[in-house]
């Protein structure tokens, strides 16, 4: 046992962090950094910078782009990622339709799907949750109905995130209704220009427009972009869910936070000197350190067992998902609770540029939404309670 | 031991529950009053007024109802349930409230029936960027000139200070910056040269302003109570104030309680109600242990907030501010976990009395706070 990288190792974390730090614009890393909403444009930007390294979408296979990497060097890659506050590729592009594409798709929807979206020149969403379907995905209602070569999809997906942006979606839709629940899902790609789609956002209590509903109506979809075979759509969607749940932790976004958290408590008036002076305060960080490292070497030892193409998720990514949310949740409610009483203004108020009395500091109006916002993580991705019953049916056998 | 209300409070409730419920009812009347020029109801001021709730803490002798913390109690557990948007804490308890403990006559034969009329709103501009939650730590000075003084200095966070006519404001006539001794308060009027307000909205949707005060001069007749001794008043009001913020999250959170068992035994996934889920079950069972313990503390802190001796109300209040942000804190979060993603949206009501109950935590000092105030005194 030896939990130490190699020199190559750390060779290769040192030149990864060097590309992070010098090639992703400061002003998107800040953004990133601060919890706040990024632009499609700064999303695109440091995609398509990464992707000109060959570094958006390392996981994939050689042939699509994909790097020779090892577990351990894809667990830097990740970490240094998010200690850079970079924002990390289209998930949806590189997580989620990208891999099905990649181990299901046909030789024609490679061809066609998977170049654009390693480069995001097709921007994707996901098109899972429906209003009725949530938890419980497998209820879901959208019906794809043969015509000819072609389906026709009528139904409603919801909090599909950034479908604002999105170019095309990738749906789970219902193929045989008469099938038990699971039995009777197809995987489709979805034009979002198709006549009869429709979206509409949805805003979060952080006032942000990150969801939306989509509805189909009547919507007609070429029959060669079913992906695999016809209802086996939950196979691929458990495959692709997997993936999800192992980048959740993000021990990297946690920690960097903390050291956010650090410097800001430096530079926070609290009785003779700042906060950082508080040993209750210091003691709280403390214990958040530890945890991130309790969360990181469990997150190692996950990397290390996993067996690279098993479309079998690792149980252990259950107990990544939860602790890894909860800590984000912690250090977004430390970071507001640095803020003090100036988490109170709205970021506008910040913003405004006119000569009255300036609201400050300037990261404190952001401090509160982002700790709002962070609420999902426990929510999304198959929320905490599903994941303790995953734990206990398949780990503990109750 | 008397934990009921008498006949006139239970009046008082009847009617303070019954506007709000009238009034705030619709959540969509909320972003009706939100979208007014201050930012609240001019309208639902006057009908404040005229139930009298305006003046309730005020004596009769000052144009108010004698009414005391309980009665504060029961008007802001009404608002926390509404999740009212106009300042009465920034003009009841905190303004209005300095001029009651610490007023002179005439001062408050001025100030308190307007106030009670609806005619008046108030602001207590006391936080500065520096001070975090320490109430001693002022820095804005205010220098005697002539038979006056003139103020130099700035306050930020001030609640419904853009709306307000008349602030209370904080500055130190005398000592060094963090000294309890040396801090005299002035009533300043909002329109005074020298006044620089920025107004802004708040997360939890109200609202309030950095204020900095250039070369304000006022009378010397401007001063309440007395010179370079104005800290224990400030105290006072504050540990008032808690005790109201108190009772309003206790009525936001009885709220959060109600919607989320409603949603529980409404929202079917995997074929039942999620409320027959044991783990739900328990979670929520949870909310309400913390939404008794902050009842429980809430009313506690309404016995003591006026209690003669001060360092037991001040113990008492920092408990109850401990309890009021623990029990926010883990019962606001329970509430949007069980929902779910709806709970994220601004349509739904939910994130709101989350948000609501998060800023209160900000206001008046956090757990850390007041856990480290107890620690001192233990």
């Amino acid at each position: 046992m030896d939990l130490r990288f190699t020199a190559e190792e750390l060779a290769f974390r040192d030149s990864v962090r060097a590309f992070f730090e010098t090639a992703i614009p400061a002003d998107i890393r800040r953004l990133v950094s601060e919890g706040r909403h990024l632009t499609k444009q700064d999303i695109v930007t440091a995609h398509r910078i990464l992707n000109a390294r060959g570094w958006a979408v390392p996981h994939w296979p050689a042939e699509w782009g994909g790097q020779d990497w090892s577990v351990v060097q894809r667990y830097i890659f990740q970490e240094e990622m998010q200690r850079a506050a970079v924002p990390p590729p289209l998930p949806f592009n590189t997580q989620m339709v990208g891999p099905v594409i990649a181990r299901f798709g046909s030789a024609a929807q490679k061809r066609r799907f998977l170049p654009p979206t390693a480069n995001i020149d097709i921007w994707w969403c996901q098109g899972f949750s429906e209003p009725g379907a949530g938890s419980d995905l497998a209820s879901l209602k959208t019906r794809a109905e043969r015509d000819g070569d072609h389906y026709v999809v009528n139904g409603q997906k919801t909090w599909t995130t950034l479908a604002q942006y999105a170019d095309w979606i990738f749906c789970l839709v219902r193929t045989d209704r008469t099938a038990k629940k699971q039995q009777g899902i197809s995987f489709l790609l979805i034009d979002m220009t198709s006549p009869g789609i429709t979206v509409r956002p949805i805003i979060t209590i952080d006032d942000a427009h990150e969801v939306n509903e989509v509805f189909f109506d009547n919507v007609r979809v070429p029959a060669e972009h079913l992906v695999g075979v016809e209802n086996k759509g939950w196979d691929y969607a458990k495959f692709l869910l997997g993936n999800e749940r192992t980048g959740i932790a993000r021990v990297g976004l946690s920690k960097e936070r903390v050291a956010r958290a650090k410097q800001l408590a430096r530079e926070t008036p609290s009785g003779q000197g700042t906060l950082w002076d508080d040993a209750a305060f210091r003691m709280r960080v403390a214990r958040l350190e530890v945890q991130l490292k309790a969360l990181e070497i469990t997150q190692l030892r996950v990397v290390a067992g996993s067996t690279q193409g098993s479309d079998k998720p690792d149980p252990n990514s259950s107990i990544l998902k939860i602790r890894g949310s909860e800590l984000q949740q912690a250090t977004a409610e430390l970071l507001k609770d640095i803020a003090g009483p100036y988490a109170l203004p709205l970021p506008d108020a910040a913003d405004d540029l006119s000569n009255a009395p300036a609201v400050a500091p300037d990261w404190a109006p952001y401090a509160a939404p982002a700790y709002f916002n962070n609420r999902k993580v426990s929510i999304y991705g198959g929320s905490n309670e599903i994941q303790r019953n995953i734990i206990a049916k398949a780990f503990l056998g109750l | 031991m008397d934990f009921d209300f008498s006949d006139e409070q239970l009046l008082l409730k009847t009617s303070v529950d019954r506007l709000i419920a009238d009034a705030y009812g619709d959540f969509e009347q909320r972003k009706t009053y939100q979208a007014e020029p201050a930012g609240w109801s001019a309208a639902l001021w006057a009908r404040y007024a005229g139930l009298g709730l305006l003046g309730m803490p005020f004596a009769e002798a000052d144009g108010g109802f004698g009414g005391g913390p309980v009665e504060t109690m029961i008007v802001m557990e009404a608002i926390g349930r509404g999740l009212v948007v106009e300042p009465y804490l920034a003009t009841v308890v905190l303004g209005g409230g300095i001029v009651r403990l610490g007023g002179d006559a005439a001062q408050r034969a001025r100030i308190l029936p307007q106030i009670a009329a609806g005619d008046l709103r108030m602001a207590f501009a006391h936080v500065e960027r520096q001070a975090r939650y320490d109430l001693f730590d002022v820095a804005t000075t205010a220098r005697r000139e002539g038979s006056g003084f003139v103020l130099h200095g700035g306050k930020g966070v001030v609640l419904h200070g853009d709306s307000a006519d008349l602030l209370v404001v904080s500055a130190r006539t005398a000592g060094a910056r963090r000294d309890g001794q040396g801090i005299s308060l002035f009533l300043v009027d909002a329109a005074a040269p020298g006044v620089l307000r920025r107004g802004y909205p708040t997360q939890d949707g109200l609202r309030a302003a950095e204020i900095v005060f250039d070369g304000v001069r006022v009378a010397a007749s401007a001063m309440i109570g007395a010179a370079d001794a104005a800290l224990p008043l400030i105290e006072q009001v504050t540990d008032s104030a808690i005790a109201a913020l108190a009772a309003e999250a206790v009525g936001a959170m009885t709220v959060l309680q109600d919607i989320t068992v409603e949603y529980l035994r409404t929202r079917q996934q995997f074929g039942v109600a999620i409320g027959s889920f044991q783990a739900l079950q328990h979670r929520a069972a949870d909310m309400l242990v913390e939404l008794e313990q902050a009842r429980s503390m809430a009313m506690y802190a309404a016995m003591m907030a006026e209690a003669p001796d001060a360092a037991q109300r001040r113990a008492a209040l920092a408990a109850a501010k401990v309890q009021m942000n623990d029990s926010s804190r883990a019962l606001g979060q329970a509430s949007i976990q069980l929902h779910g993603g709806i709970a994220m949206t601004r349509d739904y009501k939910a994130g709101h009395y989350f948000k609501r109950l998060t800023m209160i935590e900000s206001l008046f000092g956090d757990s850390d706070h007041h856990l480290r105030q107890l620690a001192a005194v233990n």
